[in-house]
């Protein structure tokens, strides 16, 4: 079996034994298998940077075998230089998440570990296919595994959580499968996506497929105004569930934009460019203000999220090196800034059960080793020049100031406003004299919590500083992705 | 004088018809309270039903047996193999379920089973109108009687009742149908039939007048709205293992009808009942679903469920020719296959869980007597939450695959109004996904009422647990299963 198959089937494995086995009984020994699958599932994704070629466009580490006959499905693997960090990042995560969950979940251990084990294969099947039912059905199956996580182990209000969740997001899926089955027949035949990145199509056939693309990455993103599912389903979802639905499952929509919408239909992609940028600078500076004034710690961060993937399809549209690239570093980004935001807020609601601002007040006073950690992530969500979110957003400005210096303002006013709502939450909940006693109560974070919050720390400062390995990895497939869409596949 | 070939091609029937009538026999000297060894006779018998069936699909010869009455073809072979299988499965799982509601004192139970069975099999086979009109009363006339087999309990009796009348007049429908069709071709054999309209010398208004009454009595079959009243009652009052009887391997029988009548019947009349079949499409596709919503009868979300679901299987078969071509026809009627024979062993499975979960006295019908059930067996709600997945057509099981085939055989037709349906057909399954999630959702969300584990005998654990693991495997490795419908439709349309 080859690498890319070991990264998506090793965790789905592993987790299908924790469903199976698990009782719980035994939530000790369900933890420690759920780590060692998560860890075994993460080394294997090693070598995928460790043998990956920096000066081909090619697809990589390719696997082909015929799946289904009859519709000529292949089972069709491989990653290039935009899909190889996602893969990395997801495996990377979810061993962040176990560790979180570690004794933070006490009811049906092993359904939970299990769960999140098996949405990482699907989500690490999502960036690596190459063929369009296969990407198709990876990308409807995560639906499943985070729609129990919510339900079962979220907050008051899951139940509406999870069904808005759900059905949110298929609405936008099933509009794609038609989208599919369309290119299918028209390419006579094929699920191939290289093929169809070379079928010639008619305006309003490309029309009608972006948009059908769009109604499917853009609620998955999301961008504005779709994307008012995501504070309440943040908001509701377990400590885990949030930072995999904010780190990895919002980039499956961003994804879907670079590996769908451009290539297939690059004229329609340039036609409603203007559209897309006009509801990402939305979404960076209107969505930016909503933040300003939530109460509710992890639907602030929401907010935040959906400016920062404001960010991300701005970087896109404006069909630059530059801009683009900086869309895919600030993906990576925040995944692991946005994971350590929600990781950070579960570690205070674990203890005082609360997510208001206003429960909080003076946590450096008893909490200070994990204030140092709040700080950094909260610097990394401004995008402070030294932190991972500092580099994708300052490309991708400096690629929309190229393009048109008033759109390259509006994305710059950002940072102000990110910087505003994030450093007045830290303030408030962080700073000052100790608020109430139960901030008095308050225990520092204890090893597995320091653990987990220095994993993330790790490559968020290591991304500000030294970020080449990241961006290395992508230049060639951008530019040739970026020479692709400039071309005309009008027919 | 018949030749043996003939008698080759009809073994399994007779077989199925021999067992029946011993069984029925040795059932009057069976003491036991549960009936165990009429049990594992009849399952017996059933396997070697479905087995030589099997064989004679995998020899994929087509064989016309007593001067055209019937005919044994791959199609027909596998959908009566999926059709035994589908009676045994119930049989197995509808077995502790009539023991405790005293619907074991005779054998009537495995007996009527079989034949119905047998009807299934003659619809199948039959290539003469009054074959697969025989056929029909067979099954329908033996399924009357199992939804009455608790003739003390009032809503299994008004069920019966109702299927009895509405039964009776569709028969009825669809005899008048075929009697049309008779006098103005002058054959009762499909396939001289199919020789004389395709010849056009026969007035189009005749056929099409005879046509409206076929469709409306296969819709009464399928239950397709305007023609599906009577399945929410029926599903509902009768009990449940008899409910299963009446809602999977029928399903499968009542198809084969469908193809044989109006596909190797009446192609030439494709374009008259591709429009009839849209109609009814539509209309059950938003019926079905909509009102599924409104239930908190399990048996009953699941009967308005089954409307939509036919409604998608209209729309595979409407997809057949384009523009009097009828080079996509393959691909559209095996992806309703595949969807038929998907749906069937999904609901095997989920009704499966709801005997499994009825005691004695106590029902289980009602979607809020399903409340915590990850918490008191985590793998019965595992099937169900599977075959609620597969039912909205959410990858990666099956269900998702045969919404694909049918869409594909819409879209690939490449007529802007099959495109519209086929979006229309998504957003309706976007409704669709509302109400089997809220099943999950009560399953694995709500708290338990009880904390009574749920115990079962190991025939039905055992079975359930296949069934409910091949929802989800024929999900990963689809394959095989498709090609076995195209295969089988292929063979079909060439003769």
């Amino acid at each position: 079996m080859s690498l890319l198959s070991l990264a998506i089937w090793t965790p789905i494995l592993f987790g299908v034994v924790l469903l199976a086995l698990g009782r719980d009984e035994q939530a000790g020994a369900v933890r420690w298998l759920a780590l060692v699958g998560a860890v075994v599932s993460f080394l294997v994704t090693l070598p995928l940077y460790g043998g990956f070629k920096l000066d081909t466009a090619a697809m990589q580490f390719v696997e082909k075998g015929v799946w289904i006959e009859r519709f000529n499905v292949n089972y069709h693997l491989g990653v290039d230089g935009i899909s190889l960090w996602f893969v990395l990042l997801t495996a990377f995560i979810n061993v962040v998440v176990v560790i979180a969950g570690w004794e933070v979940i006490t009811r049906r251990v092993n359904q939970y570990m299990g769960a999140f084990l098996i949405l990482s294969g699907l989500m690490i099947g999502v960036f690596c296919a190459l063929d369009g039912m296969l990407f198709y059905v990876f990308f409807e199956a995560t639906l499943i595994p985070m729609y129990l996580i919510i339900g079962i182990w979220g907050g008051p209000n899951k139940i509406y959580a999870a069904f808005k969740f759900f059905l949110y997001t298929l609405l936008g899926s099933l509009l794609m499968l038609v989208a599919l089955i369309f290119l299918y027949t028209k390419s006579g035949g094929s699920f191939d996506l290289a093929t169809w990145h070379k079928l010639p199509l008619s305006g309003t056939a490309q029309s009608l497929l972006f948009f059908s693309f769009f109604a499917a990455f853009a609620v998955k993103v999301p961008m504005w105004p779709v994307h008012t599912w995501l504070p309440d389903v943040h908001v509701e979802a377990p400590t885990g569930g949030s930072a995999v639905l904010a780190a990895i499952m919002l980039k499956l929509g961003a994804y879907g934009f670079l590996r769908f919408s451009m290539p297939i239909a690059p004229d329609a992609s340039r036609e409603w460019a203007w559209l897309i940028i006009a509801l990402s600078l939305i979404a960076v500076i209107y969505v930016g203000l909503v933040a300003m004034v939530q109460r509710d710690m992890k639907k602030l961060v929401a907010y935040s999220s959906v400016a920062h993937m404001g960010f991300v399809t701005l970087g896109f549209f404006i069909f630059s090196d530059i801009g683009v690239s900086g869309g895919i570093v600030q993906m990576i980004a925040h995944g692991f800034v946005s994971a350590a935001m929600f990781l950070s807020i579960g570690v205070l609601y674990d203890r005082v059960h609360s997510r208001e601002i206003a429960s909080y007040g003076g946590v450096v006073n008893t909490m200070p080793k994990f204030t140092a950690f709040a700080l950094l992530f909260a610097m990394a969500n401004c995008g402070l020049p030294g932190t991972a979110g500092f580099v994708g957003e300052w490309m991708v400005i400096l690629g929309a100031v190229k393009f048109n210096f008033w759109i390259g303002f509006g994305a710059a006013t950002a940072l102000i406003f990110g910087a505003a709502y994030t450093l007045w939450m830290f303030k408030r909940v962080y700073l000052g004299p100790v608020a109430n006693d139960h901030v008095r109560a308050l225990k520092d974070i204890n090893a597995r919590e320091f653990l987990t919050l220095g994993l993330l720390a790790v490559p968020v400062l290591y991304m500000g500083i030294y970020p080449k390995p990241f961006t290395d990895v992508m230049n060639v497939s951008v530019a040739e992705l970026l020479k692709h869409v400039a071309l005309s596949k009008l027919n | 004088m018949i030749d043996k070939a003939s008698w080759i091609a009809v073994y399994p029937e007779i077989v199925l018809l021999v067992m029946a009538c011993v069984i029925a026999m040795t059932d009057l000297f069976v003491k036991n309270p549960r009936r165990t060894s009429t049990y594992v006779l009849t399952l017996l018998s059933l396997g070697v039903v479905a087995l030589l069936n099997g064989l004679y699909a995998q020899g994929g010869q087509t064989i016309y047996a007593f001067g055209n009455m019937v005919v044994s073809d791959s199609m027909g072979n596998w959908l009566k193999c999926f059709a035994t299988i589908a009676v045994m499965v119930t049989l197995v799982y509808g077995r502790p379920y009539a023991a405790d509601r005293d619907m074991l004192r005779g054998g009537e139970l495995f007996t009527l089973a079989m034949f119905s069975l047998l009807g299934m099999s003659v619809m199948i086979s039959g290539n003469n109108f009054l074959v697969i009109y025989l056929g029909l009363e067979l099954l329908t006339l033996s399924s009357y009687a199992l939804v009455a087999l608790r003739r003390d309990n009032a809503n299994a009796t008004e069920a019966a009742m109702k299927y009895f009348v509405l039964g009776a007049m569709a028969s009825g429908f669809l005899l008048y149908g075929l009697s049309m069709m008779y006098g103005a071709t002058g054959s009762l054999d499909v396939n001289a039939v199919f020789k004389a309209i395709a010849s056009g010398q026969i007035k189009h208004q005749v056929l099409v007048f005879g046509l409206v009454f076929v469709v409306a009595g296969l819709a009464f079959k399928l239950g397709v709205v305007p023609f599906h009243m009577w399945i929410p009652d029926v599903y509902h009052g009768a009990p449940t293992a008899v409910t299963l009887l009446v809602a999977g391997a029928p399903k499968l029988a009542a198809f084969a009808i469908v193809i044989r009548l109006l596909v190797e019947g009446f192609l030439p009349l494709a374009f008259d009942w591709q429009q009839m079949l849209a109609v009814l499409a539509i209309a059950s596709l938003l019926l079905g679903n909509l009102a599924a919503i409104a239930q908190t009868n399990l048996k009953r979300m699941l009967a308005y469920s089954t409307i939509s679901q036919m409604g998608f299987v209209l729309l595979g078969l409407m997809a057949g020719v384009v523009n009097g071509n009828t080079l996509s026809a393959a691909n559209a009627y095996s992806s309703a296959m595949f969807y038929m024979v998907t749906y069937v062993l999904t609901t095997l499975a989920s009704f499966g869980v709801i005997l499994l979960l009825a005691r004695e006295g106590f029902e289980s019908e009602e979607i809020a007597d399903f409340a915590g059930l990850n918490q008191r067996s985590p793998l019965y709600a595992g099937v169900m939450a599977v075959c609620m997945f597969s039912l909205a057509g959410i990858p990666p099981m099956v269900g998702f695959y045969a919404k694909l085939s049918v869409l594909q055989a819409l879209i690939s037709s490449g007529q802007g109004v099959h495109i519209a349906l086929a979006v229309f057909a998504v957003m309706m399954s976007l409704i669709g996904a509302f109400y089997y999630l809220r099943v999950v959702k009560v399953m694995y969300f709500d708290e338990p009422i009880t904390a009574t584990t749920v115990s079962a005998p190991m025939d039905v654990r055992a079975v359930l647990s296949v069934n409910g693991a091949l929802v989800l495997l024929l999900g990963v490795v689809p394959g095989g299963l498709m090609s076995l419908c195209a295969n089988a439709i292929v063979q079909m349309l060439k003769t």
